[in-house]
């Protein structure tokens, strides 16, 4: 039988030759749960380049894909625009296939790709604005720090008016489709990877978007490292972008939860019952059954978010530990919101979720809390507490 | 002397160490890292840092 992986093409020079990850549910601690790709381009120039590798399991599937369209050994230049293995897991292999002339990355992506691989082939720096000849194709590169990692660059192939950039503007969702206009049903995904990969560097997704703008770049594909490729809704995906890292909240609240003998879920209930009293769009998760990440999605473009945590030995439950300690790194900004919960002794937790919310800057409301089994006056105190968060999300701020 | 820590990647400027390899010599107080001195491990400026507790 003929191999069945190709290549796809996606302009007169560039080929997709990625992989596609159906199988991956848990990717560093973030649910992935329509799976992802891995892509990685091959430039068809004078001088063939590919850009970006596959995670290593995948180096097979990627070199089946490129072998559809040309002799791996004829590459001539690779470029790395971020160290991550995801993107760079394959490429100690692979240059040990097809050994070619040069090997590029930002000054922090030739640090970052030796600590990752001990006993990598040489590769050479390339500066911001700094360009190479594939003889007539011009790629240039542009650095990107932080963007999601201090390596992270972006390169563009001028003639075509591609942009490769890496992790920014991609997304984990498995396809066999490649463009954004294959793929109708992307957004939530693109939410759930902006807000769990690049919320904490929203100022210098801001200046990059600006710096667009002010330059009047304006590419005519960007050719993500997972995900579809955006063809059709370039300046959608911008302006998505520009308007999460702006962090405008909506009149939108998230409520996560744990309990133990149900006496705080009583409480998230009648505060989400006062949320929605108030008109406010309303997400309730409960942390034994929702993923954190899930949680980073839903808060990007809400308001208010109120958690609740029984205290189990004097401590927050765990799970609640784990979701503020996950949220605070993302660096959420302008919410409001509140701690409240059931305990049995003295309820520690409710202070201890407070000081969490306070310490991640949300400027929070007098927290609710009640022993044991909420009786009608505390079940009102949590539906007071849901309208007045709603009366507040609805003031100008 | 003060140290500072980037708040993108949080990395700790210690005036004790400097930054040699970016023509930092040890014992170059904050004051005196020049305004284009960049974080040398995410690139963001002397802005972007802000005192260690
Ligand atoms: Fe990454
Ligand atoms: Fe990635
Ligand atoms: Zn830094």
């Amino acid at each position: 039988m003929k191999e069945p992986l190709k290549a796809v093409r996606i302009t007169d020079k560039v080929y997709w030759v990625g992989a596609v990850d159906w199988d991956i549910r848990d990717f560093h601690g973030y649910s992935t749960n329509r799976g992802t790709s891995y892509n990685a381009y091959l430039i068809l120039a004078e001088k063939p380049t590919l850009i970006d590798t596959v995670k290593a399991p995948f180096l097979p599937e990627m070199m089946a894909r490129i072998s559809s369209v040309i002799d791996p050994k004829a590459i001539r230049l690779v470029v790395s625009n971020h160290s991550e293995m995801d993107h760079s897991g394959a490429l100690p292999e692979l240059l040990k296939l097809i050994e070619p002339e040069k090997v590029v990355a930002s000054p922090a992506g030739v640090k970052a790709l030796r600590a990752h691989f001990h006993d990598l082939a040489p590769v050479q720096a390339v500066k911001e604005g700094e360009s190479l000849d594939l003889g007539g194709d011009r790629l240039s590169f542009r650095m990107t720090p932080m963007l999601h990692w201090p390596d992270s660059m972006f390169s563009y192939l001028e003639s075509d008016g591609v942009l490769f950039s890496n992790d920014a503007f991609g997304m984990h969702l498995a396809s066999l489709s490649r463009f954004d206009d294959e793929v109708p049903d992307w957004r939530y995904e693109a939410a759930k990877y902006y807000a769990n990969i690049l919320l904490p560097f929203s100022d210098i997704v801001l200046a990059l978007l600006d710096k667009f703008d002010k330059t009047g770049f304006s590419p005519k594909m960007i050719a993500p490292d997972h995900g579809p490729i955006w063809r059709k809704d370039v300046k959608m995906i911008m302006s998505l972008w520009g308007a999460w890292a702006r962090q405008k909240g909506t009149d939108k609240a998230v409520i996560v939860f744990d309990t133990m003998w149900g006496s705080t879920e009583k409480l998230a209930l009648a505060a989400a019952e006062g949320l929605a009293a108030g008109g406010t769009k309303t997400v309730v998760m409960p942390m034994r059954l929702s993923h954190r990440s899930d949680v980073a999605t839903e808060l990007l473009d809400a308001g208010a978010l109120l958690v609740g945590s029984p205290t189990i030995n004097r401590q927050m439950f765990p799970t609640m530990a784990d979701v503020l300690s996950y949220l605070k790194g993302l660096k959420p900004r302008s919410k409001i919101g509140a701690a409240f919960g059931s305990y049995g002794w003295a309820g520690e937790s409710i202070q201890q979720v407070q000081d969490a919310l306070v310490a991640m800057g949300v400027s929070t409301c007098e927290p609710v809390k009640c022993q044991y089994v909420p009786d009608a006056a505390a079940l009102a105190s949590a539906y007071d507490l849901g309208q007045k968060i709603s009366a507040k999300l609805k003031e100008p701020r | 002397m003060k140290k500072y820590v980037c708040k993108v990647c949080g990395y700790i400027y210690d005036p004790e160490v400097g930054d040699p390899e970016h023509g930092l010599p040890p014992q170059t107080p904050w004051e005196a890292v020049p305004a284009d001195w960049v974080c040398p491990i995410c690139g963001v400026s002397k802005e972007d840092f802000e005192p260690v507790e």
